[in-house]
């Protein structure tokens, strides 16, 4: 598992925001176009991915995306 | 002594997905107003937990596979003469549409959608639904199209409003059919899933009343429907949701 490749997976849940902002270090609750929408894409995104089930609360205690990287990769 | 027109005093109801959530809600509390309940599920022990929770006597625990035409055939072989069905088994699923696959829309089309349409009919096949039954689909209030990441859920649901308006049709004046739409309820069915603890909180708060309902709010409108209370409603479709839709 990549965590580059994550991030671009991340990035592609949002429409509005510029993919070249998302590092591993982004935080991404802060970022405006984040929704409870997107945050059901993420956990989509995830499952189909790397077919790791997510939970609302893996995604709300993460701060970065690399911590929810952690989490998945955990769990592969 | 004065009889209770909410009672069910010697009326026979079968509630499927009663080993858990709104389906052993509605068990329990239909067997204390004198139902004889006649519960079904896939899980043994859990089904025998709501079983052991039945006050009185003369009720019947059936383990079915609703997921199979035959488990629900059988099913409709095995119960007895019914004057109250409780069509409320059921299973969520919560994806964004982008994400929908067609093994999902298969899995909880044929718990949701299929089951309780085919255990109607054969019900009705075998002639098991008494003069003056009632029927009772338990739907959702996503069916009209609320919340999030809802949608296969919601359309599931929705064909199931759709088909207790046509069972009313069919069924009149012999039997009477309606659906309730619950909002969110307190089972396992919402907890500890794709929203965070957070997230459920905030969106209590959008409820008039501040609070999501317990499983037994939405048993004592079963039971209201199922009984002669409601003797001149059919083929109406009750949303339970604490004013979240006011």
């Amino acid at each position: 598992m990549d965590l580059q490749e994550f991030v671009q997976h991340f990035a592609e849940q949002f429409d509005e925001t510029d993919a070249s902002i998302f590092t591993p270090q982004t935080k991404f609750h802060d970022l405006e176009e984040w929704s409870s929408l997107i945050g059901l894409s993420v956990i989509g995104m995830v499952d189909e991915e790397y077919d790791v089930a997510l939970k609302g609360n893996d995604v709300k205690g993460s701060v970065t995306i690399e911590d929810l990287y952690n989490i998945v990769k955990s769990r592969i | 002594m004065l009889s209770n027109p909410f009672s069910l005093e010697s009326k026979t109801v079968l509630i499927t997905g009663a080993s858990s959530g709104i389906g052993r809600a509605t068990a329990i509390e239909c067997a204390k107003i004198g139902a004889h309940c006649v519960i079904t599920g896939r899980n043994q022990e859990r089904l025998q937990q709501t079983f052991e929770q039945l006050e009185g006597q003369g009720h019947v625990q059936i383990i079915a596979d609703l997921a199979s035409q035959e488990g629900i055939q059988t099913l409709a072989e095995q119960v007895p003469q019914l004057d109250g069905l409780v069509n409320n088994a059921g299973i969520n699923l919560m994806k964004p549409i982008g994400f929908i696959k067609g093994d999902d829309l298969e899995k909880i089309y044929t718990t949701n959608t299929f089951a309780p349409i085919l255990l109607t009919k054969f019900l009705l096949k075998k002639k098991k639904l008494n003069a003056g039954a009632s029927i009772v689909f338990i739907s959702s209030s996503a069916a009209m199209g609320s919340g999030i990441g809802n949608a296969v859920y919601g359309t599931s649901k929705a064909a199931i409003m759709s088909f207790s308006k046509y069972c009313a049709r069919e069924l009149a004046p012999k039997i009477r059919s309606n659906s309730i739409h619950p909002g969110m309820v307190e089972t396992e069915l919402i907890q500890g899933r794709e929203f965070s603890d957070a997230d459920m909180e905030a969106d209590r708060q959008k409820y008039l009343l501040k609070r999501y309902g317990k499983p037994e709010e939405i048993a004592y409108s079963v039971i209201f429907l199922l009984s002669d209370a409601s003797a001149w409603i059919t083929g109406h479709a009750l949303v339970i949701d604490g004013g979240r839709r006011v």
